[in-house]
């Protein structure tokens, strides 16, 4: 059975040094406030999974958290690059990030085979496409039925996962809505899955086929209202495109940025107070 | 005729190339702004699928990211990523690959990974994403970028998702199940598959554009068909539709549609 935690808790708890970590949500759902709680708390090493890397690596990247990043389209949507990532990769600031690159449809399928208890994915891919030879991971099996080339990966087996979801009821059973990404596979896929959630209710009311992850598939439920800012909470809130272009000027300068870091995640307590002080900025600045 | 920017011809050229029952894979950026007005336009029923998971999304605003919750409010159903993946694009289901990217080639192969050297990027752009696979697995794909030196490069430095590889019949060789490009739209004009070579000539030239601005913003030797059209001048209806398209999206996001 999950454990409904705080998220300090949750993240002291399941998250160590050197772990391979996913926090996904495609775009939608994107579980920024247990990025903050990661940096808060000074996890270094750690081999950062997560289709698109977006805002949320961007940050853990920029504040020294992570060793390697294992990704398939890493910009910031609608707005252009993600600068602490292209900064570790093309100047190794803060320190050097090994990267390991593939494609949306390979990662997609290495943490279904994740979650499937498999140790690869197969998929019909990068025939013709340069990115096998720089990613040695990515090669190939012959069917054994028609002697067909097709792409092997390995799986997406995560120490943690960390997903954000729309609600949960008292036992910790977790109902997702909306755009739905990869998260389900990739918490499965995961020895240890927290999930933090919007509101924690009495029933769930989960129309019969809905996404729903059962208590006892989880470690750790945690109320985080807003926890998914800048992305969206499908239902709850829409998407901060403000902040996703205010990032871009903060994350081109190293000192703008670690300033920031040290203000917004390092000067406050947790997700709650952060959301209040970005709340007293833009609304001083408009 | 109302007067209409290079752009505007880009989107509404690349809209038409799009058929009323075609199921489209749709890239974020300029492909999604141009499926959108062929929905809002000639075709009406065409199926968008974005590859966060919205199967028939018809949003009245473009999104900023692949995953707004407009595609998923205004799609017919929404599946997991993994599935839009494996069972609707490998599965054979779709008609349209529609991309956009950073620097294409003669061949139509595509570089959204890095300028300069992987390992030392002179510029690391954003990678993948769906792109490698949309390119093997959809039927038939679309490409739609703005023409520059930059962009149509004589070699390119990473090949992220193949077109028609070294040309030829070099795609059937590599067993993709695809037919490959069969268009890139840009601001100047359009080029097609030459029969055999696959080599990418212009087809046609958008009104008012001269064959030295082709030849001039194109980092090979471009090459003209024997017969070059002159693209038809974007109608007043697919003008209106397009304006009020990307006024609509400006007042929802107080920003234009997102590139991936």
């Amino acid at each position: 059975m999950a454990e409904i935690l705080s998220l300090s808790e949750a993240i002291h708890r399941f998250v160590n040094d050197g772990d391979t970590v996913a926090l996904e949500g495609f775009t939608h759902l994107i579980p920024t406030a247990a990025a903050h709680e990661i940096i808060r708390q000074g996890r270094k090493d750690l081999t950062l999974v997560r289709m698109t890397p977006d805002l949320v690596y961007d940050l853990l990247i920029g504040a020294g958290c992570a060793r390697k990043l294992i990704f398939s389209w890493g910009g910031n949507p609608g707005v252009g690059s993600l600068h602490r990532l292209r900064d570790a990769v093309e100047k190794g600031w803060p320190h050097a990030l090994e990267i390991e690159e593939h494609s949306h449809a390979d990662l997609a399928n290495a943490y279904v085979a994740g979650a499937s208890g498999l140790p690869f994915a197969v998929l019909r891919a990068y025939a013709g496409s340069d990115l096998p030879k720089v990613n040695p991971l990515i090669r190939t099996v012959k069917c054994p039925f028609t002697g067909e080339q097709l792409a092997a990966v390995p799986s997406v087996r995560p120490d943690v996962t960390v997903i954000h979801a729309q609600k949960a009821d008292r036992k910790g059973n977790v109902l997702i809505q909306g755009i739905l990404g990869v998260q389900k596979e990739a918490a499965l896929a995961a020895r240890r899955a927290i999930v933090t959630v919007e509101e924690v209710v009495d029933n769930l009311n989960a129309p019969m086929n809905a996404c729903v992850l059962p208590s006892w598939a989880l470690g750790a439920v945690c109320l985080v209202p807003g926890g998914a800012h800048p992305s969206y909470a499908h239902g709850y809130y829409e998407r901060d495109n403000r902040f996703y272009q205010d990032w871009d000027p903060i994350a081109r300068d190293r000192e703008r940025f670690l300033a920031w870091v040290d203000t917004h995640i390092h000067g406050t307590r947790d997700f709650a107070e952060f959301k209040a002080k970005l709340a007293a900025q833009q609304e001083a600045e408009q | 005729m109302t007067a209409y920017t290079t752009s505007e011809m880009m989107t509404v050229a690349a809209a038409r190339r799009l058929g009323n029952s075609d199921v489209t894979f749709v890239g974020i950026g300029l492909p999604s702004k141009a499926a959108n007005l062929a929905r809002l336009t000639h075709a009406p029923d065409v199926t968008l699928i974005y590859e966060s998971g919205p199967i028939g999304a018809k949003p009245s605003v473009l999104p900023l990211s692949i995953g707004d919750g407009e595609l998923a409010e205004t799609a017919d159903t929404v599946v997991p990523t993994g599935e839009i993946f494996r069972y609707w694009l490998q599965g054979g289901r779709i008609d349209v690959g529609f991309l956009g990217a950073a620097q294409v080639d003669k061949y139509g192969n595509i570089n959204t990974t890095v300028i300069g050297d992987y390992r030392q990027p002179k510029v690391r752009l954003p990678g993948a994403g769906g792109a490698p696979e949309i390119a093997g697995s959809a039927k038939k794909v679309l490409i739609i970028l703005k023409q520059s030196h930059r962009t149509f490069v004589d070699r390119l430095a990473f090949v992220t998702s193949v077109g028609h590889g070294e040309g030829g019949d070099h795609r059937q060789r590599l067993g993709l199940p695809g037919a490959g490009p069969v268009a890139i739209i840009t601001d100047l004009c359009i080029m097609e598959p030459e029969a055999g070579t696959n080599e990418f000539v212009v087809t046609a030239l958008h009104p008012g554009i001269a064959r030295e601005q082709v030849i001039e913003n194109t980092g090979w030797p471009i090459r003209f068909a024997d017969q070059v059209d002159v693209t038809k001048e974007p109608s007043e209806a697919e003008l209106v539709a397009l304006r009020d398209l990307e006024a609509r999206t400006a007042a929802a996001h107080g920003q234009q549609g997102g590139e991936e």
